[in-house]
């Protein structure tokens, strides 16, 4: 048992999931700004936006993760030289939180959008009678009533995108927790089980609580009609 | 012809001496629901200070014609003017345009996820840029005149139908409109409560605010209306004083419709 704690501790374990709550955070947040945007390019009144909403998120929706984030670092850094930071390790870092981000803002817009339809028309109906433009209409009525309305699948988005982190070994963020766990098997080949279990159970532990949240708020929020 | 009465007993309706200049006009509207003729050549002029009370069986139009004086159904042709301006296609012109004109639904559509107080106070402060101190206050003054002041802190869905319907006319009123659609306002009502929301309207009525009502409501039509609008199969077919169309309407289905819902 010694011996296994040592192991966790010499390979930083709990610093390996610290990577991968702030790259969870960082895109979480990037996904959720970038994704309301484009819902309401989606429910907006003109067809150029609509367009550009429905387009965006049949790319990325049907994209795989993986593939955003190798070509993040083979093609955006590698061959385009994108560079988001002069620090080596950080820029690989900002970069695996681009990809998470492009990748989840379609799915955040979906779950929006399914919040959209939980508002009656009669809301927006009011709201544009009373003289409200499109932007304020969405901004004070629509969306504030969708967000209510959406809780539970974003909160599904959001178990997905932490899980998901584990896909920046892909884009060369070593200190991530599954870059960890392949070194730690690689070099400890006896405690594989215990190493996997490490792991396993550590992500259960922290993603149950935000499946709990969403339930609880997703009641708690839900609006009154 | 019934038309050419109807036409006649218009301009005698019109001509009444409290009622002011042109308010609403509609000038040969047409509009389809894919191959449904839902309006068919409606022209109708609404004086400033005018009650009209627009009714027919469902079906005829009536809602969609409410609907579309504030372009919440776009028309296919013709012209909707208020007080002289023609509605705009989209944009802020149209917003702009649209706070001068009040709706009441038939499903209140109150901000579910807003006190009554800000449902009153939202188009006041973000439309018409008034202070949130003073939209407050008119906002208190003008719940206390339809009888929900007690109500105002309150979200809609702890609301009566009846309170809520109060509310959607107290929100209306907030933006001091040139004119007040009610889109069947007391057909989503227990019977018990339609009484509270008819007696607003009717003292919106005395006080000479422009209504235009679509409503199964004869009682408020014979009460309130200085003109009564009836609807079929999306042409105006006859209209009247409330007093000349029930009791001599002129035209056939208009005839058979007042046989259907005066039976009892």
């Amino acid at each position: 048992m010694g011996e296994y704690l040592d192991l966790v501790r010499e390979y930083n374990v709990l610093g390996a999931f610290w990577v991968n709550i702030q790259l969870a955070f960082w895109s979480a947040l990037l996904a959720l700004v970038l994704g309301s945007v484009l819902a309401l390019f989606r429910i907006s009144p003109i067809p150029t936006l609509r367009w550009a909403g429905t387009a965006y998120v049949t790319v990325f929706r049907n994209m795989p993760l993986t593939i955003i984030m190798v070509f993040m670092v083979l093609g955006a850094w590698g061959q385009l030289s994108v560079t988001l930071s002069s620090d080596f390790d950080m820029n690989f870092f900002r970069l695996a939180v681009l990809a998470l981000a492009v990748y989840h803002a379609a799915f955040v817009c979906e779950a929006i959008r399914s919040g959209v339809n939980t508002v009656p028309l009669g809301q927006a109906e009011a709201a544009r009678a009373i003289g409200l433009p499109f932007l304020a209409s969405a901004r004070l009525i629509i969306l504030p009533q969708a967000f209510r309305g959406a809780v539970a699948p974003l909160g599904n988005v959001l178990i997905a995108l932490i899980k998901n982190t584990t896909v920046a070994a892909a884009a060369s963020v070593a200190t991530e927790t599954s870059s960890v766990m392949r070194t730690m098997i690689e070099f400890n080949s006896s405690w594989i089980i215990a190493i996997f279990f490490t792991f396993a159970v550590g992500y259960v532990i922290l993603v149950t609580p935000v499946g709990l949240a969403s339930t609880f708020l997703s009641q708690r929020l839900a609006v009154r009609r | 012809m019934d038309h050419g009465e109807a036409t006649t007993t218009t301009e005698n309706a019109a001509t009444a001496s409290h009622l002011g200049p042109p308010l609403v006009e509609l000038v040969d509207v047409n509009k389809h629901f894919g191959e449904l003729h839902v309006l068919r050549d409606i022209n109708l002029t609404v004086r400033k200070g005018e009650v009209l009370v627009v009714i027919g069986p469902s079906g005829s139009g009536k809602s969609t014609l409410c609907r579309a004086i504030n372009r919440l159904e776009p028309i296919d042709s013709g012209t909707i003017r208020i007080d002289g301006q023609p509605m705009p296609e989209e944009g802020r012109e149209l917003a702009r345009l649209r706070a001068d004109v009040g709706m009441v639904f038939q499903s209140f559509n109150l901000f579910a996820h807003k006190t009554v107080l800000d449902n009153v106070t939202l188009g006041p402060r973000k439309v018409r840029g008034v202070g949130k101190a003073e939209a407050e206050k008119e906002a208190m003054a003008l719940l206390d005149r339809v009888g929900v002041k007690n109500q105002a802190h309150k979200l809609p869905a702890q609301l009566s139908g009846g309170q809520q319907q109060r509310v959607a006319i107290a929100r209306s009123l907030a933006m001091h409109p040139k004119v007040m659609l009610f889109d069947e306002p007391t057909s989503a009502l227990d019977p018990e409560m339609i009484n509270e929301v008819l007696d607003a309207m009717v003292a919106l009525a005395r006080e000479g605010m422009t209504m235009v009502v679509v409503t199964h409501e004869m009682g408020f039509a014979r009460k309130a209306a200085d003109r009564v609008v009836f609807m079929s199969d999306g042409q105006i077919v006859e209209q009247a004083t409330p007093e000349e169309f029930f009791t001599n309407p002129s035209s056939d289905r208009a005839k058979d419709f007042l046989s259907k819902i005066l039976t009892h």
